[in-house]
C-alpha cells in the first residue's frame, strides 16, 4: 500500500491511521464475537456512508434511495447463499426439493428464472455491482440528463424505495416477502455461522472497507472530484466550461450506487439474512443520517458516524426503548441546523486547530493547507 | 383479466371502485394541498406533513370520545367541531414549527428534508407515548353510515359522499383565499418575486409563516377525513406522505389544478387495479407509472412557467 504526502494530507493520514487501529486491532481484541458481529452489521453501512460522501457531500446529489442499492446488492448476495443452502439433500422434506423453502410454501415448483445465474458464485459477485450499478445508470441517465436534481430527485429516488420494498413484500413466492431470505448457511461449503468464520468475514470486510476508502479517497483527489465540488457549488458555470454536468452526476449516483451495494452483500453474509426492512424509505433516511453525523464531506467522518450512531441506537434502544427515536429526531435537526459539516467539521474547526497549535508551536504562522472542508462552508447551494 | 365479467358488471365495478378511489382522492388532494402551498411558495420540502395529518385524526378521536362521553346528544354533529378544531391544532403546531425550525433553513432546501423527517420521527414518538402504539378508531354517526343505492348493482357508501363534498367545498375555499383575497395576493407576490414582494412593503415572514400554518391546517383537515378510511396509528402518516409528494410533483408544484388533477388520476388509478390484482401489485403498478411519467415529463402535468 503506497500512502504518499500527497495522497493524504497529515491529518486524513492521522485520521486514517487512527481507523485502521481501531478496527483491525483494537476493537478485534476488545470485544467478544458477538459485539464484533455487531461492529461488522455497523460498518456495512459506512460502505453506503462513503458512497454518500462522495454522491451528496461532494456531488450535491441528495439520495433518499440508497436502502435500494444496499437492497439490490444484499439480495444478490443472500439468493445466491440461499440458493447453496436449498440444495436437494437440505430440502428432501419440500414437495419440490432443491428450491428455496418459502418458494415451496408459495406452491412454487420451479426455480424462476431470475434466480438462475445465482448457482454461480462469479455471475454472483458480478450481479452485486452491475445490477445496482445498471439500476442506477438508469435512473441517473433518466432524471440528471433532464436536469431534474434537488429535492425532485430525492422524492423520487424515495419514491423508488417505496415501490422495490412494496414489491419484494408483495412477490413473496420469488423473494421471501416481508420474512425476507433467512437461514443462509454456507459459502462455497464454508459455514459462515460458527465463531471463527464471523471474525474471519469480519477482517475481510474490514478489508473491503479500505479498499473502498482508499478508491473515494482517490476519486476526490483526481480532476473528478474536483469537478464535483465546482459542480455542487456552480453547476451553470461548470456547465459553461464545456463540461457534460449530467455524466459526472450519473457517475458519482453509480459510484454511490456500487458502494451500498458492496455493503448489502456484506450485511447477508455477516448477518446471515436480508429482508425488505433493510431496502425502504426509513432505513434509506437512517443511512443519511449515519453521514450527515459523522460529516458529509468526510469520508473517514462516514465510517465513524456509522460506527458512533449505531452504538447509541443498539444501546439506547436496549434501555430506553421510547427515547431512542426521540433521540434520533432530535440528532436530526441538531446536526442539520448546528452542523451542517458532522463530526468531522467539529473536528476540523476545533480540535484539530489545537493541535497544530500544539505540534507547530515553533512556527508563528503556519500555512494553512488547501483542504476541502475549507471550501465547503455552509451546505450545498441549489 | 376483463373476460369474466360483462360490460354491464364491469361498468359497476368501475362506478364503485372509482368511488371508493374517491375517499382515497379527498385524503390526497387534502393532503397534497397542503403540502403543494408550501413546497410551491416556500420550496420547503415538509416530511413531517403526514405526522401534521395524523394530528388532525387524534384530535378527530378525541373530539368524538368527549362527545360520546358528555355530549351524547349532540355526537351526531360532533365531525363538524373536530374538523375545526384539527385545523387549528395542525395549523398552531405548523406555524411553531416554521418559527423553531423551518425559518433557519430556507436557504438550504435539502436539509429542512432531513429537519423535517427528524422532526416527524419526534411526533411519532409523541404520538406514541401519549395515545398509545395501538391504532385508534373512530366512531362515525348514525347518519354517515351506510349506503346509497343508485341503481340495482350501484351503490356508494354516504361518508364517501359526505368526504367528496368537504373536499370541494375546501379546495374552493383555498382557491378562493389564493387567488381573490388580499393575503392570496401578497402569498402569490411572494412567490414570484421575494425581494421586490418585501420592498413593496409586504412582511415576507409573516406571510411564511402563515402559509405554512394554513398548509399543515389542512393537512389536519385531511386527518379528520382520513379518520373515515382507516384507523390512526402513531405511523399511519408515513405511509402517505411519499404518496402525496408524487401527487405534487406528478401535478407540477405550485399549481392548484395539476395538484388535483393528478390526485385524481392517482387515486383512480390505483383503486381500479386494486379491484383486479393485489393492493401491493396495483401500489407498484401506479407508482411505476407516475415515476416513469415524472422522468420523460420532469415538470410534472400542470407546469407553471417561472424564469429561473
Amino acid at each position: 500500500m503506497i500512502i504518499n504526502s500527497r495522497f493524504f494530507n497529515r491529518s486524513e493520514l492521522i485520521g486514517f491511521v487512527a481507523l485502521a487501529a481501531l478496527l483491525f486491532v483494537i476493537l478485534p481484541l476488545s470485544l467478544d464475537v458477538f459485539r464484533l458481529n455487531l461492529v461488522a452489521k455497523y460498518l456495512t453501512y459506512a460502505f453506503v456512508g462513503i458512497g454518500l460522501v462522495l454522491c451528496w457531500g461532494y456531488g450535491g446529489i441528495l439520495s433518499l434511495g440508497q436502502g435500494v442499492f444496499f437492497g439490490l446488492g444484499g439480495y444478490c448476495m443472500a439468493m445466491f447463499l440461499k440458493l447453496e443452502a436449498s440444495s436437494p439433500e437440505n430440502t428432501k422434506i419440500q414437495s419440490t426439493p432443491g428450491i428455496p423453502d418459502f418458494m415451496d410454501w408459495n406452491q412454487i415448483t420451479s426455480l424462476p428464472l431470475f434466480w438462475q445465474p445465482f448457482h454461480s458464485l462469479t455471475l454472483t459477485i458480478l450481479a452485486i455491482i452491475l445490477v445496482p450499478g445498471l439500476f442506477a445508470l438508469i435512473i441517473g441517465t433518466a432524471m440528471f440528463k433532464r436536469r431534474v436534481g434537488g429535492t425532485y430527485f430525492a422524492i423520487i429516488t424515495q419514491a423508488v424505495a417505496a415501490i422495490l420494498t412494496i414489491l419484494i413484500v408483495g412477490q413473496q413466492g420469488y423473494t421471501g416477502g416481508i420474512n425476507g431470505m433467512t437461514d443462509l448457511r454456507t459459502l462455497k461449503g464454508w459455514d459462515i455461522r460458527p465463531d471463527h468464520a464471523k471474525v474471519m468475514l469480519y477482517f475481510f470486510e474490514v478489508f473491503l472497507l479500505f479498499g473502498c476508502i482508499l478508491l473515494a479517497q482517490f476519486i476526490r483527489l483526481t480532476k473528478l472530484g474536483r469537478i464535483l465540488v465546482a459542480m455542487r457549488e456552480q453547476e451553470d458555470r461548470v456547465r459553461f466550461s464545456g463540461y457534460s454536468v449530467a455524466n459526472f452526476k450519473i457517475f458519482a449516483f453509480c459510484m454511490a450506487a456500487i458502494f451500498a451495494a458492496i455493503g448489502g452483500a456484506m450485511f447477508a453474509l455477516n448477518v446471515g439474512f436480508m429482508s425488505p426492512s433493510f431496502v425502504g424509505i426509513v432505513p434509506s433516511i437512517e443511512m443519511v443520517i449515519y453521514t450527515a453525523v459523522g460529516g458529509r464531506m468526510s469520508i473517514f467522518g462516514a465510517v465513524w458516524g456509522s460506527l458512533l450512531v449505531n452504538f447509541a441506537k443498539t444501546g439506547l434502544s436496549e434501555s430506553f426503548p421510547q427515547l431512542w427515536l426521540f433521540g434520533l429526531g432530535g440528532l436530526f435537526i441538531a446536526v442539520v441546523l448546528a452542523f451542517p459539516n458532522g463530526l468531522s467539521g467539529i473536528w476540523a474547526d476545533h480540535v484539530q486547530p489545537r493541535i497544530d497549535r500544539l505540534m507547530t508551536w515553533r512556527k508563528p504562522k503556519p500555512a494553512k493547507a488547501w483542504t476541502d472542508s475549507s471550501v465547503a462552508d455552509g451546505a450545498p447551494a441549489e | 383479466m376483463f373476460g369474466d365479467y360483462s360490460i354491464g358488471d364491469l361498468g359497476s365495478i368501475f362506478v364503485m371502485q372509482g368511488f371508493a378511489g374517491l375517499i382515497l382522492f379527498s385524503v390526497y388532494v387534502l393532503m397534497a394541498l397542503g403540502l403543494a402551498i408550501i413546497f410551491g411558495q416556500m420550496g420547503v420540502i415538509n416530511m413531517a406533513h403526514g405526522e401534521f395529518m395524523i394530528l388532525g385524526a387524534y384530535v378527530t378521536w378525541l373530539t368524538s370520545s368527549a362527545f360520546q362521553h358528555y355530549l351524547p346528544a349532540l355526537f351526531p354533529g360532533y365531525f363538524f367541531l373536530a374538523m375545526v378544531l384539527a385545523f387549528m391544532a395542525s395549523g398552531a403546531l405548523g406555524m411553531l414549527v416554521e418559527w423553531g425550525l423551518i425559518r433557519h433553513l430556507y436557504k438550504r432546501p435539502l436539509d429542512t428534508l432531513l429537519a423535517t423527517w427528524g422532526l416527524s420521527l419526534i411526533l411519532q414518538q409523541t404520538y406514541r407515548s401519549v395515545f398509545g402504539a395501538r391504532e385508534v378508531g373512530v366512531e362515525l354517526p348514525q347518519w354517515m353510515l351506510g349506503s346509497k343505492q343508485i341503481t340495482d348493482t350501484i351503490e356508494v357508501p354516504i361518508n364517501g359522499i359526505f368526504v367528496m363534498c368537504l373536499t370541494v367545498l375546501i379546495t374552493i375555499v383555498v382557491a378562493y383565499v389564493m387567488y381573490k383575497s388580499r393575503w392570496g395576493r401578497q402569498v402569490r407576490a411572494v412567490v414570484q418575486n421575494r425581494i421586490m414582494a418585501g420592498a413593496v412593503g409586504i412582511n415576507t415572514e409573516k406571510v411564511d409563516r402563515y402559509t405554512f400554518g394554513l398548509g399543515c391546517g389542512i393537512a389536519g383537515v385531511a386527518g379528520s377525513a382520513f379518520t373515515m378510511i382507516g384507523s390512526t396509528g402513531p405511523t399511519s402518516g408515513q405511509l402517505y406522505i411519499v404518496d402525496t409528494f408524487l401527487v405534487v410533483v406528478f401535478g407540477g408544484a405550485a399549481s392548484l389544478i395539476g395538484t388535483i388533477a393528478s390526485a385524481f388520476s392517482i387515486s383512480q388509478t390505483q383503486s381500479t387495479l386494486e379491484f383486479f390484482m393485489s393492493g401491493s401489485m396495483a401500489k407498484v403498478l401506479t407508482l411505476l407509472a407516475i415515476v416513469g411519467i415524472l422522468m420523460l415529463r420532469p415538470q410534472g402535468l400542470f407546469a407553471l412557467k417561472v424564469r429561473k
